[in-house]
């Protein structure tokens, strides 16, 4: 039942022997050992097991490992660059967005996905971006804040 | 991921390389230990009961029972040191709710950290700064009154250049000091860090995916459980069959009574092989669902007990000219965090090491200890980074079921909680009632306050309006066990705020009621039924900022007033909604909040606290609402119960009322508290329709609404 399945994670090649209908969160988080990807509900509805395939993000807990096979995903741990948080990083931080924190790897990689779409969001775009994204701790207000204001860095230090 | 290692306090003692130990009483103040025991804590050691380190490398390490759920209190404690201590706030790092470092504590609840825990531990940390002194004093031959402290550095005041650093002065040291007689703390005027925003200490770990929750440790040769769960709560297991689940490869089927469980190399494929046990279960027999319940606990409630009364409620009887008499209720609330509970358990010999997602490190530690049948001290207990709590990580049978599952299979065991568990095996906020009848005199000053609470606990109902003849009568707690013979179909506890957002719903929605109906603004109602200075300002405050201007409800704006004091911590606030008469659908636009928690020690993690207990709070107005019948919970993940989204938020401004003179209170609840009322006000002032019931769906106002005309 297992296959090969290929793919690129944060850049680097990674080849498996899995079942290709597992879901990539689980894959990530347990074979993979990225625990950066959380799992909230199971079913797509709250967001926090967000990753980026192919430039899109996707919920992880409903993507079969074998839908990745060739794509690129990239994950909260691969935003990082030479030892340089991600703008969307950096503003989370300097905002003050973290309350439990266990939402943001997913509202990260979302707006990751967003502002690839839409490189200066209205606020507007942004809400309705992150819609599906839940926070229970309240936080949306800071981290509406801070997509705006990496919004801003990345557009004058150029888009990664 | 990393493979840590049991250690006894002793031990701890003996590897930590040296340095300066500060350990405080436990009698020290007064309010910590009481505050302890009133929650009915275990007897608590006679020595010491936390302590600070400073280490040969000057950095400082505090240690706390707490547990970091997201509130920022490893952020506020470590300011609270590195004030004390004259060092910067990056050189603190604060070791939270490990029961093998840690000093004893009843858990992280009812915004109790900084306002209980802070004063002993800011004491230990002055006390650190004395014996450093004293130790410079030795040192550098100086007298300790010509010495003082800057930048973890103790420096002679005639002369700075001679100066000795914290970290020369632990080298080779270890010294365990008591505190006493207690050192005097710093005075706020003189505070450069504590007062100041601080940026949170774990946001580069959470930004970045570091942050380790229980459900990201993995030991080495770990296994991953999923549980079989009933379909309600009451069903009986009537026949199983494991047989396809064991056919499964790497699958292991355990079953211990009750508990029968799958194990596997990962959640998911024990989930699916979980998904394989073929059983048939005998449903309860018909009790209660959210419609009736209401009549149910009205019924079966306790005699109950008074909790406040003055004067007495004939005479306010006779002095009124106008009587009102309401009934509000408030449903079972999910606690819903975004992670679910989740637990380790490794055992080795005769010691185990549990890393769960809890509030109550310690409680876990002896329930994981009874479940195992090892005395206490052989449990250590880790507490990781908790994706929220809100009350619902007090109680941690994740643990036990991990602990047990550890023991039957001989191998350390991951249990993570799937959404659906999340919701079925909550403690919700109790479904709740509250009578009221009052009465105003002919100047429309409240004279009679007869409350009554069914279920919704005791906390912010006793009132501090002005009021001659009241009385407070509480039957039934918001905790307990649900099923056969309780009141509730399944357990109940503590959700942000235990009681007070049912209690504060009905006070100030029946302040409104007697406002409205007697014409006057509900503003200056309330300040003219106000004695408190400290809550008139707060009010003050907050209407200044809203632009509030005075007008009798409804006045077709849509807007609203709340005020608490949650204990001690004082909140007004005003709200501005848009509720749809034709859809009855609202929308709350903005929010201004004003908190008055006396000394405020990180702003900026105070006002993201008042923030997110706004937002949070737009889901018991809004939304939430557990829907069952007979023990079957209708609403097992996000899509049918909602919770605030990003399109909900309203403007929010916050306001913390400057008051330093006032030990620091609580923060991480109040502000939540006055959301039901708040709202349910503005949509009374938008639309006259009273929504005597939470939460306030667009049914419901549309009932309202036709009912009114």
């Amino acid at each position: 039942m297992k296959e090969a399945i290929s793919f690129q994670l944060n850049g680097k090649p990674v080849t498996l022997e899995v079942d290709p209908d597992r879901m990539l969160l689980w894959v990530l988080r347990t074979e993979l050992g990225l625990t950066g990807t959380k799992y909230g509900c199971g079913e797509g509805h709250c967001g926090a097991c967000t990753v980026i395939v192919e430039g899109e993000a996707v919920r992880s807990c409903a993507s079969p490992i074998s839908e990745v096979a060739a794509k690129s995903v990239l994950t909260i741990e691969g935003l990082e660059a030479g030892g340089k948080l991600h703008p969307l990083q950096e503003a989370f931080v300097s905002h003050n967005v973290m309350q439990c924190g266990f939402c943001t790897s997913g509202m990260i990689m979302t707006a990751y996905g967003l502002l690839k779409r839409k490189p200066l969001p209205t606020r507007e775009d942004i809400v309705q971006g992150m819609e599906d994204n839940f926070c229970r701790c309240g936080g949306y207000m800071r981290i509406i804040q801070a997509i705006e204001s990496a919004a801003q860095t990345m557009r004058k230090g150029g888009p990664r | 991921m990393s493979e840590r290692q049991p250690l006894s306090r002793r031990d701890f003692l003996k590897i930590s390389g040296g340095g300066i130990f500060i350990f405080f009483a436990v009698g020290d103040p007064m309010q910590f230990l009481e505050a302890q025991e009133r929650m009915g804590g275990r007897e608590l050691p006679a020595d010491w009961n936390a302590f600070l380190r400073i280490a040969e490398d000057g950095q400082v390490t505090g240690f706390t029972g707490k547990a970091e759920l997201g509130q920022g209190a490893n952020t506020a404690l470590a300011q609270l040191a590195a004030e004390e201590l004259d060092v910067p706030l990056d050189s603190v790092t604060m070791v939270l709710g490990d029961t093998d470092l840690c000093p004893w504590d009843m858990g992280t609840f009812g915004s109790r950290t900084i306002k209980y825990f802070g004063p002993p531990f800011r004491q230990a940390a002055a006390e650190a700064r004395a014996v450093l002194i004293q130790l410079a004093s030795e040192k550098l031959g100086i007298a300790a009154d010509r010495l003082a402290t800057k930048d973890g550095a103790v420096f002679d005041t005639s002369d700075p250049r001679k100066s000795v650093t914290y970290g020369a002065l632990a080298m080779g040291q270890t010294i365990e000091r008591h505190i006493d007689p207690k050192p005097a703390i710093k005075p706020v005027s003189e505070h450069t860090i504590a007062g100041r925003p601080a940026n949170r200490k774990d946001a580069r770990l959470k930004a970045t995916g570091q942050a380790e929750y229980a459900a990201d440790i993995k030991v080495p040769g770990m296994r991953y459980a999923r549980i079989l769960r009933p379909p309600a709560h009451g069903a009986k297991l009537r026949s199983i069959d494991t047989a396809a689940a064991e056919a499964v490869e790497g699958a292991q089927v355990i079953r211990d009574g009750e508990l029968i469980a799958v194990l596997h190399d990962s959640f998911d494929q024990a989930e699916a092989a979980l998904l394989r046990i073929k059983a048939e279960w005998d449903m309860p027999e018909p009790s209660t669902d959210d419609e009736t319940i209401y009549d149910r606990l009205v019924r079966v409630a306790p005699e109950g007990s008074v909790i406040e009364e003055k004067g007495s409620l004939e005479e306010g009887k006779k002095l009124s000219t106008a009587v009102f008499e309401e009934t509000y209720r408030t449903p079972y609330v999910a606690h819903s965090p975004i992670e679910p509970h989740a637990a380790v358990v490794k055992i080795e010999g005769d010691r185990a090491t549990v890393w769960a997602s809890t509030q109550s490190p310690f409680r876990v530690q002896g329930a994981v200890a009874e479940a195992l049948g090892f005395p206490t001290e052989k449990v250590r207990a880790i507490t990781p980074f908790v994706g929220g709590g809100f009350g619902g990580k007090n109680a941690s049978g994740q643990a036990v079921e991990a602990a047990r599952l550890a023991k039957l299979s001989g191998k350390p065991v991951q249990l993570a909680w799937s959404r659906r568990e999340e919701f079925f095996l909550d403690t919700f906020q109790p479904a709740a009632i509250v009578k009221i009848v009052s009465g105003l005199d002919a100047a429309k000053k409240v004279v009679l306050w007869d409350y009554t609470v069914y279920f919704g606990g005791e906390r912010t109902s006793q009132p501090f309006y002005d009021i001659p003849h009241y009385r407070i009568l509480s039957k039934g707690s918001w905790g307990g066990r649900g099923g056969t013979g309780g009141p509730h179909p399944f357990a109940v506890g503590a959700w942000r705020a235990p009681g007070s957002n049912t209690n504060t719903f009905a006070r100030e929605s029946h302040i409104d009621v007697m406002a409205a109906r007697s014409g006057i603004d509900p503003v200056e109602f309330r300040m003219a039924n106000l004695k408190d200075e400290r809550m008139k300002r707060v009010l003050r405050t907050c209407a200044a900022r809203f632009g509030w201007k005075p007008s009798k409800a409804p006045s077709g704006r849509g807007q609203g007033v709340a005020l608490v004091n949650y204990l001690e911590t004082y909140v007004a606030t005003m709200a501005e909604v848009e509720a749809d008469k034709i859809t009855g659908k609202v929308r709350v636009k903005r929010v201004v909040c004003a908190q008055d928690m006396g000394e405020v020690i990180n702003p900026d993690g105070a006002r993201a606290q008042m923030e997110g207990c706004i937002t949070m709070g737009l889901g018991y107005c809004l939304s939430e609402e557990m829907h069952f019948r007979n023990g079957e919970l209708r609403d097992i993940n996000f899509d049918t119960y909602e919770i605030p989204q990003f399109s909900w938020l309203p403007k929010i401004e916050t306001i913390l009322i400057d008051n330093p003179s006032l030990a620091p209170q609580g923060g991480g609840e109040p502000p939540i508290v006055n959301m039901g009322a708040v709202v349910a006000n503005a949509v009374f002032d938008g639309t006259g329709a009273r929504l005597f019931r939470l939460p306030i769906i667009p049914g419901r106002l549309r009932d309202a609404l036709a009912a009114k005309s």
